[in-house]
């Protein structure tokens, strides 16, 4: 039976990320190790615990759509999606392709919510109060909501929206999921999209993921949370995965979106192969609201998972001596708790074999893109396939000495990579990895 | 473990546990490939947890349909004044308290749920015993029936309000001179008056987390949010989880409620709303009627039990309905990415497909049938398109006129009711008040046995997902 099982390529990739709204600018940055992380743009943050991100910047989606009015008002994160979408969709070609099945053709993507509009939102709460101040009267507030709040926008925040403008953008009506669980959509995204296709729901999806939680409400309770490095006098190097000193992590936002097929469906049509997802791991810590298992147990679950799927034993070193797997997309995301769980996990899952694997994060650079950061990774790894080259952990001159893998520090390296693996774990407790292979 | 497959993970045939503490890992001595299972393993729904207006649990669901009982009531929970619609489902507070269904535990937890994650937890503990499951969340001492690490849950959620008094209450501390919210002190004292954990009330895929926690779920977890079909891509996604191996069972449905102001907002300015004033409750929802002109909220939704019939038999548990067909697709041609004839009827297509049926042995249909016109045209022409001439004596199941609109969580109660449609061998009543011009089944109708063999289910999402799910009577 196993031979029977369906093959799944990615044929066409893209993204709008805070370092640029195109592969090859933003995957030669990373290459270089820069950064763009700045106070922040977007609403007046200068007091907050946390004033800086990485932040998306003179985006205009309206260029990367047959016709903006299709569209309305689309919310950020939907803009973000239709450009990453465009640019996968004009570089796998499959646009041109005449057999191509609208039915056959579905969407995965792990998308966030969109952006509450802020000022409007406390006006309306503002205005619509009692006499004694503070206790809102739900009329007045229906009532000043009309006068205030964008019906649109608010009916654009929908988590499903960039989904659906998609779906308008190219005319697909095939199966169109999305999935939401926080820092690991995404990637769970597009290995339930290939879980699909194996099952043969679609021949080609779109899957990825967009997300923005810059603004007002997203930064307040990622602050009250502690959750985010507060080095506001440096944002630069604020996101310092795997250091000594780091302090949590830096937001992003953006979109990475792919377009995935069957191997037959791409072979048929002679695209272009980027590379293959082999693997695919799933697992809840089911533990603490907010805490990951100490002992890493469903980080290490989603890796065996993943191994497992790609028929990868992590045991056991290739006939030529290297591991399994030769590269790790860490999660990295320059919180104490996750980094440190994350390498101890490497190690349950590979021993010995772990300090062999290079794992990097290049959240280190591009900031963590919420439900979007695994696409973006899973985009990297096709790169770092393609090109055999590393990009570095930026920031980590002085490691935390409990951290000793090989985390690629400061200077990209060439490699040869056969087969990356990819983590992705979210708030709440879902742990994903997939396994990305060159074909 | 005795029910446990461990052949379908080629490398791993010790406990993870012991794996990940270096003892007792095992290497087969040749690799295989076998974790995606052919698609031939069968998936029986085990155990329903609806919660709604109408109760918790299946029972108390059942016998309001049964006797044509609505749920629908004039909202207490907040004044609807400025909106439209007046009506909604709203749970009994005084039957639901989700403190007395947490193990002791947990009960610290809750201060941390909102509205959407408690009905989620309440609907899992009711789905549990439902299913006649043991986990530490039904104050069981001898574990799991099932291995924690091959239970998966994959849950419905939709786009979760934050509480405008919980905002507003933060705001007021921080006011400038023009009596807006001044960001400068925001930042740096205003913020502060929210629970440090503020956000992890409103992220979608807290349902997933507290129900997995409270029950011990370590296996595939995820959140669907694609507003009413999520519950039925739900339902899809733990199918496909269980087929390709990755567990033997999953909680499995959605929950959500919108009976809160901004919510209530949102879907007016979509246009999705009844305009209830000047109507007697029962005349709200009027699905396919030639007066609908909207529907009405409920706050609710279900968790299923869906599992391998290999392992529900295995542990003597009880299949209430066969999962024999689900299809999903998407509407992209309308202004308002709303469903059309032509795609629901694709979804029933390719899931009569999957289920290796034809449309002959579709004995009754649970439509969506929320009451907004486009939306139920859509439906009634899909299901004209696809039954023909026989469409106009299929008996029809409507929900929504009991429960409200449950949005996320909808489709998990119409399931858990087609499921009790299907071991009855009867229908239950039908509410509807309108005109209907349609030749359908989906006029006011007492509840009769019936002889039943399949049902489809239907969902049709704002958004443009559409959903077909045809469940089996166990023979």
């Amino acid at each position: 039976m196993s031979s029977e099982r369906r093959r799944i390529v990615i044929t066409g990739i893209g993204w709008v990320t805070p370092m640029g709204h195109d592969i090859e600018s933003v995957w030669q940055r990373l290459l270089n190790g820069e950064t763009d992380i700045t106070p922040i743009e977007r609403f007046d943050a200068r007091t907050f615990p946390t004033s800086f991100a990485s932040q998306v910047r003179d985006y205009d989606w309206t260029k990367f759509v047959k016709d903006p009015s299709l569209h309305g008002q689309p919310g950020i994160h939907t803009q973000f999606a239709l450009g990453a979408a465009r640019q996968a969709w004009d570089m796998s070609g499959i646009g041109s392709f005449a057999d191509l099945d609208p039915h056959r053709f579905g969407i995965y993507l792990g998308a966030g919510e969109g952006v509450l509009d802020f000022q409007s939102y406390q006006k309306t709460c503002l205005a619509s109060r009692e006499d004694d101040g503070h206790t809102v009267n739900t009329v007045n507030w229906g009532e000043a909501a009309a006068k205030f709040l964008d019906g649109v926008g608010e009916v654009e925040q929908e988590p499903n929206m960039p989904a659906s403008h998609i779906s308008r953008e190219f005319g697909i009506r095939g199966p169109v999921y999305n999935c939401l669980t926080a820092c690991a959509a995404s990637t769970q995204a597009i290995g339930e999209a290939a879980s699909m296709m194996r099952r043969g729901d679609a021949d080609v999806m779109f899957s990825g993921g967009t997300h923005t939680m810059l603004h007002v409400l997203g930064v307040t309770g990622f602050n009250r949370l502690t959750a985010m490095s507060t080095r506001n006098d440096d944002p630069a190097t604020a996101s310092r995965p795997f250091s000594k000193n780091r302090d949590g992590f830096v937001m992003g936002e953006g979109s990475g979106v792919i377009v995935m097929e069957t191997l037959d469906h791409a072979t048929a049509r002679g695209a272009n192969i980027l590379g293959e997802v082999t693997g695919y791991g799933s697992s809840a810590d089911a533990y603490r609201i907010t805490d990951i298992h100490p002992e890493g147990r469903g980080p290490a679950v989603a890796m065996l998972e993943a191994l497992a799927d790609a028929g990868l034993d992590p045991a056991k070193r290739r006939d030529d001596g290297k591991p399994p797997v030769q590269y790790i997309s860490s999660h990295g995301t320059s919180t104490n708790e996750n980094d440190h769980i994350e390498t101890l996990a490497a190690k349950k899952v590979f021993g010995e074999m772990a300090y062999d694997i290079p794992m990097t994060s290049i959240k280190s650079m591009m900031g963590h893109l919420i439900c979007a950061a695994g696409a973006v990774e899973f985009i990297t790894c096709l790169l770092m396939l393609r090109d055999q080259v590393i990009p570095p952990t930026i920031n980590l001159d002085e490691p935390d000495p409990d951290l000793d893998l090989d985390y690629v520090p400061n200077v990209k390296r060439e490699a040869e990579l056969d087969t990356c693996l990819s983590n992705s774990f979210g708030f709440g407790g879902q742990n994903n990895t997939l396994a990305i292979s060159r074909v | 473990m005795q029910f446990q497959d461990r052949h379908l993970r080629p490398w791993f045939n010790g406990d993870y546990l012991a794996i990940l503490t270096g003892q007792g890992r095992t290497v087969a001595a040749e690799p295989r490939k076998l974790h995606y299972r052919p698609m031939t393993r069968r998936v029986v729904i085990s155990g329903a947890g609806p919660i709604s207006a109408l109760g918790v649990g299946i029972d108390d669901t059942w016998n309001a349909m049964r006797e044509g009982r609505s749920g629908l009531k004039p909202l207490t929970c907040f004044d609807p004044g400025a909106f439209p619609c007046h009506v909604g489902g709203e749970v009994d507070p005084e039957t639901f308290k989700v403190r007395n269904v947490v193990p002791k535990s947990y009960r610290k937890a809750v201060k941390v749920m909102c509205r959407d994650v408690e009905l989620a937890v309440g609907a899992a503990v009711a789905a549990i015993h439902d299913a006649g499951l043991k986990t530490p969340g039904v104050d069981n001492e001898d574990g799991h029936v099932i291995d924690p690490d091959r239970m998966g849950c994959q849950i419905g959620s939709g786009l979760i309000a934050a509480d405008v008094q919980e905002l507003t209450d933060a705001f007021v501390t921080s006011l400038g001179d023009d009596e807006e919210v001044d960001l400068g002190k925001w930042g740096v004292t205003g913020m502060e008056n929210l629970t440090p954990l503020w956000l992890l009330k409103y992220l979608p895929n807290m349902l997933a987390c507290h129900v997995t926690i409270v029950h011990d779920c370590q296996g595939p977890s995820n959140t669907i949010t694609c507003s009413e079909s999520s519950s039925a891509l739900s339902l899809g996604e733990s199918m496909r989880v269980i087929e390709r191996g990755a567990a033997d069972a999953c909680l499995t449905g959605g929950a959500e409620s919108k009976l809160n102001p901004l919510s209530y907002y949102r879907q007016t300015c979509a246009g999705r709303l009844a305009d209830s004033r000047g109507l007697e409750v029962n005349d709200v929802v009027r699905p396919f009627s030639t007066e609908a002109n909207g529907t009405a909220l409920g706050e609710g939704g279900g968790l299923l039990v869906l599992e391998a019939k290999d392992n529900c038999d295995a542990r003597g548990g009880r299949a209430r309905a066969d999962l024999l067909g689900y299809a999903a697709t998407q509407s992209c041609d309308h202004d308002g990415m709303s469903a059309t004839a032509e795609d629901i009827a694709a979804a029933i297509h390719n899931a009569l497909r999957s289920a290796d049926l034809d449309h002959e042995s579709i004995d009754a249909i649970v439509p969506f049938g929320c009451g907004i016109p486009s939306v139920d045209a859509a439906e009634a022409d899909a299901i004209e398109a696809v039954f023909g001439e026989r469409a106009a004596s299929i008996p029809q199941v409507l929900t929504v006129p009991y429960t409200g609109n449950c949005n996320a969580g909808n489709g998990a109660i119409q399931v858990s009711i087609a499921c009790r449609c299907l071991e009855t061998q009867s229908l239950p009543a039908r509410l509807n008040t309108g005109t209907i011009d349609r030749n359908l089944q989906v006029g006011p109708a007492e509840a009769r046995d019936a002889q039943l063999s399949n049902i489809l289910v239907l969902s049709a999402s704002q958004g443009g997902q559409n959903t077909a799910v045809i469940l089996g009577k166990i023979s």
